[in-house]
């Protein structure tokens, strides 16, 4: 199978390229497309890309493969591959460090300004603060999101705004903890995302649906947000 | 955080969005309205002459024309925030539209109230 690499390395190359490799698949196997980049890497050791636990629980391997942003460690080769063809880039819209290595700064500086961590100013209780089954409910679709990136750099307008508007994968962490019924911070939080950017730059394509490896909904997440917004302004 | 929106109609993003909503609806229905008198009516002169010779479809016009206004302020706000980085241009291009957008309304009123 025919595997083009997007390769750079920024103090030897003037300029990114795509490298095309012949790479044997064993017959009758589906890999999945980080065993393709281990194969890449046995014959060429500068192949650089980031990885870890290799079942879809870090996020470390979210990549643009055939066009489409997934984790190459979950999606299996048949799913992506065109015309016995596998075409692997960097994740769209961040800086490339290296190869498929991007700079994830920006996409932390986003998640950041959500605060994502509980706000309760009352005075902890002596074992836990405790939440009915139906409020833990409210999480579920929310708290799985690993931070790969793979929405955010899927979404036009984080590519156009990525210091302004927050991204589906920062907003559907702020509406995590908007909805968690153990936080006392909801005014504060919607107080910061009241801007024309920061929610509103969400047109609702829904890019960011489709290509979640965690099968997330960022998109009613943000309706969610603006609907809270909503109340608060009427 | 974020950016002000000081060229923008509206004070902040739910603001923007409420008036983009509501616009649009105000401009579905009067789009809506005038395919039904198309439809509905053999539209000559005098079929023309007589709904625009009343008072509420007077109102209904200048109300599609502000809207007409308000929507388009709000989204070529922010296709020009999208595309246009450096703020010199930007502010132009945004001055320049809300110019058009007002010589379009007074214009209007002078059509539909024979000024």
């Amino acid at each position: 199978m025919l595997v083009s690499l997007y390769r750079y390395n920024p103090e030897a190359d003037n300029a990114p390229y795509m490298q095309d490799v012949e790479v044997e698949i064993p017959e009758g196997k589906d890999l999945m497309v980080l065993d393709v980049l281990n194969l890449v890497k046995e014959k060429d050791p500068s192949m650089s890309y980031r990885r870890s636990c290799r079942e879809g629980v870090c996020g470390s391997d979210g990549m643009n493969m055939n066009g489409k942003n997934g984790l190459a460690c979950i999606t299996p080769v048949s799913d992506v591959v065109k015309n016995n063809k596998l075409v692997l880039r960097p994740l769209p819209g961040l800086p490339v460090i290296r190869d498929l290595v991007v700079d994830m700064g920006l996409f932390y500086k986003q998640y950041e300004k959500v605060m994502p961590y509980l706000v309760n100013d009352k005075p902890a209780p002596a074992i836990e603060r405790l939440q009915s089954p139906e409020e833990r409910e409210k999480l579920d679709g929310l708290y799985e999101c690993i931070l790969c990136a793979c929405c955010s750099t899927a979404c036009p307008s984080f590519w156009w705004n990525p210091d302004k508007f927050i991204g589906p994968s920062g907003l559907l962490q702020a509406y995590r903890f908007l909805a968690d019924s153990r936080d006392t911070a909801q005014a504060e939080r919607l107080e910061n995302l009241d801007d024309p950017f920061s929610v509103f730059r969400c047109r609702g394509i829904m890019n960011c649906v489709s290509v979640c490896p965690k099968g997330l909904n960022p998109t009613k997440a943000i309706g969610h947000i603006r609907n809270l917004l909503l109340q608060r302004a009427t | 955080m974020g950016m002000n929106s000081v060229t923008n109609i509206g004070r902040n993003g739910i603001q923007d969005w409420i008036i983009q909503r509501a616009t649009a609806y105000i401009l579905a229905l009067y789009t809506l309205f005038l395919l039904g008198f198309f439809v509905t009516t053999d539209v000559d002169y005098q079929a023309w002459s007589a709904l625009f010779g009343q008072g509420w479809f007077k109102i209904f016009s200048l109300l599609a024309l502000l809207s007409i206004a308000g929507h388009a302020w709000v989204g070529l706000w922010t296709v020009s925030t999208d595309y246009i980085k450096p703020a010199m241009p930007r502010f132009l291009l945004q001055a320049a539209c809300v110019l058009v957008m007002f010589v379009y309304v007074v214009w209007g009123i002078q059509i539909l109230w024979g000024l």
